[in-house]
């Protein structure tokens, strides 16, 4: 059986335990269907054309998570950016652990999404968002027609929320190999602050595919900061569809580091619905060995006089392959739009690829545009000017690596979080400087 | 110090230095000027190890040690320091930062410890009150959106943390206002004593009325055609390179 059948079939069992009042019933039919018609998307289809998701589907995957393993603290303390001063959201395998959580229902929703839908006091604010800004596209479909579990936040209005929210999800290796969807929904209401901080990350060397959907509403003048830690094993792979609804006058931020993982494709697009949208995204990718990673982004410009400001930055070495498709749409209406796209990536091996596609459909005539890309190698003579004062090759890379990335880097608002992403760089290059940046 | 014999070297099979024959002492100052794509800034690099040009003939030696194999990074450690007629922009890493990598980089080499931030915090305040650098300057990205003098400042700032037996001034003084001149000159004359030495590489003598040469080698052709001593500068300086050609002719 093919894994779309055997999804298929898990489909109608899962039916029987599913809420059959809820409209929400109806948005899964929906979405299965979608997901049947349309299958997993191969590489005929233009959006998907470097990536191929076959070699991961001929995979047995385990569909539904069995019960809570557990887990010690001490463990997984590294992935947490704080022990203290964030709330968490953590699920291992897919299903919610209080014990590694902090969540609250104290002036702000943290909590779950399996609670959200099946409790009588969310439902208008399910009724309003949940898959309202998700796309119909395939893998999407399949995250909605199966939604049980991933965080809920909701942020009232005015509400500035002081510490960041972590959503971590952790695999074990208690299956052979495990098909995992969280499906998360944050509404951040009127005048609101947040900043969230998520990651997936495998404690094992079995294999996990993960198809995660987050929809995230800011309702006018709210501000999202959201950061995307990927630095998985080598078995795990994740394909991240992220939806950004944007009313007037907000800014939403997210910031994607990709350092880890077998396969990653990020989906990650913004849809800016009022005047005066503000949206940034930015990512860090430092890939090696067989890795692949593709970031395929769309901001899509329906409302005028806003901006988006795009910087992705990619270090291939060995045989790993990256992917930049970044798509903006200007509509008609969108009259003094200011959109900007920048995609730096450097080759540091012969046999690395970098795939990379601007895309810019620009249906109004007073806006502004622009967009960059370039593929490099280092320059030899910031090599030599370095050597020539006592560092050596690699140490030297390495700074012009840290130096490469600085842009994106400088714009993380989160310091502590600077500092671990330090971190993780010089783990992934294999190089301390001896400071930070 | 340095010995260079017979030096051919160049790019893609074209030498553009073809048989220089230079010694520099310990305690000297040497000049070399020389005309346009003279070849005086391949010189330079070649003697700090640019890997891009290749050596056809003839070697340098270092101490007595033949160096023409080294990493660009192992001439460092030995004590050869290059300012680049065009410094590099590093974003995101700070002159301080920099400057740190490249001392303890270099003690690593030796087998030492790194530096006790103490001290080069000390030294860092000494060479920079000298160099009248101002410490806002040194938390700056290295050379990113400095005006050509921030940038030769900075590259005399960090030959004094490096403290290196040999300097190599490249072109130090274009982009120099008189001022800035007099600053970077003070510096470099500070950190000259009998024990290193200095080649100015330059296409006027007006940095040589500052930093005073024993020896000035004229560079045409990629071969060193005259050699003598301060007043041959103010002699170029009056009369250009011209009568020298017609001198070899």
């Amino acid at each position: 059986m093919s894994f779309k059948d055997k999804l298929l079939s898990s489909y109608i069992a899962l039916e029987d335990y599913l809420e059959f009042d809820s409209p929400l019933h109806d948005v899964r039919n929906t979405a299965i269907k979608i997901f049947e018609e349309k299958g997993f998307p191969t590489k005929k289809e233009e959006a998907w054309k470097y990536t191929s998701l076959n070699s991961l589907l001929k995979k047995e995957y385990s569909i539904f998570p069995k019960v809570e393993n557990a887990i010690e603290f001490k463990t997984v303390k590294e992935y947490f950016l704080h022990d203290i001063d964030t709330y968490k959201v953590v699920f291992i395998d897919g299903v919610y652990s209080s014990f590694l959580s902090e969540t609250t229902h104290d002036s702000l929703d943290v909590c779950l999404m399996s609670a959200a839908l099946n409790k009588s006091k969310y439902k208008p604010v399910i009724e309003a968002y949940f898959n309202k800004v998700a796309k119909s596209d395939s893998l999407t479909a399949l995250n909605t027609a199966f939604t049980k579990e991933g965080a809920y936040i909701h942020i009232p209005a005015h509400k500035e929320v002081e510490k960041p929210i972590e959503i971590i999800n952790f695999s074990t290796g208690s299956e052979a190999a495990m098909f995992l969807q969280p499906r998360n929904l944050i509404v951040v209401g009127e005048n609101a602050h947040v900043q969230i901080i998520e990651r997936h990350q495998s404690l094992s060397s079995n294999e996990v595919l993960t198809n995660s959907v987050t929809e995230i509403f800011a309702e006018k003048r709210a501000y999202v900061d959201y950061y995307k830690i990927q630095n998985d094993a080598e078995t795990a792979s994740l394909i991240d569809n992220t939806y950004i609804s944007q009313e007037r006058d907000t800014i939403c931020r997210v910031h994607t580091f990709a350092f880890g993982g077998n396969l990653v494709r990020n989906n990650l697009n913004f849809y800016q619905k009022g005047e005066h949208c503000d949206s940034t995204l930015k990512g860090i990718t430092i890939l090696e060995g067989k890795q692949h990673v593709d970031h395929n982004t769309l901001v899509h410009h329906i409302a005028p006089n806003c901006e988006s400001h795009q910087d992705y930055k990619g270090l291939f070495a060995e045989s790993s392959v990256g992917v930049f498709n970044g798509k903006i749409i200007v509509e008609k209406d969108a009259q003094k739009t200011d959109a900007f796209q920048q995609n730096n990536n450097i080759l540091i091996d012969d046999k690395a690829t970098i795939n990379a596609k601007p895309q810019l459909e620009i249906f109004a005539d007073d806006v502004k545009c622009s967009h960059g890309c370039t593929i490099g190698q280092f320059d030899e003579d910031a090599l030599f000017y370095l050597r020539s004062r006592g560092i050596g090759l690699k140490e030297a890379r390495a700074l012009l690596m840290y130096a490469f990335a600085n842009t994106v880097l400088e714009s993380v608002k989160i310091p502590e979080l600077k500092v671990r992403i330090n971190k993780l760089i010089a783990n992934k290059i294999g190089v301390s400087l001896g400071f930070e940046l | 110090m340095l010995k260079i014999k017979d030096l051919y070297a160049g790019l893609e099979g074209k030498d553009i230095l073809q048989g220089i024959n230079l010694e520099v002492k310990a305690g000297e100052v040497h000049a070399i000027m020389g005309p346009n794509g003279s070849g005086k800034s391949t010189l330079a690099s070649v003697v700090a190890g640019k890997e891009e040009f290749d050596v056809t003939r003839g070697y340098i030696t270092f101490e007595n040690e033949d160096i023409s194999e080294l990493d660009p990074e192992e001439r460092a450690h030995k004590g050869i320091f290059l300012s680049f007629q065009y410094p590099i922009e590093i974003p995101g890493v700070s002159v301080t930062n920099f400057i740190k990598t490249a001392i303890n980089e270099t003690r690593k080499a030796k087998g030492k410890e790194d530096m006790p931030a103490s001290e080069m915090l000390k030294m860092i305040k000494e060479k920079a009150d000298m160099l009248e650098i101002d410490r806002k300057f040194l938390s700056r990205s290295l050379n990113e959106g400095f005006s050509g003098g921030e940038k030769k400042r900075n590259e005399i700032f960090q030959m004094a943390m490096l403290e290196p037996k040999l300097a190599i001034l490249d072109e130090t003084d274009s982009g120099l206002d008189i001022d800035a001149l007099k600053i970077v000159a003070n510096g470099v004359n500070k950190l000259k004593n009998k024990d290193n030495a200095v080649l100015v590489i330059t296409h006027y003598q007006r940095l040589l009325d500052y930093i005073v040469p024993d020896f000035v080698h004229v560079l045409m052709n990629g071969k060193i055609v005259k050699s003598g001593t301060k007043e041959l500068a103010y002699e170029l300086e009056e009369k250009g390179y011209d009568w020298i050609k017609e001198e070899l002719v």
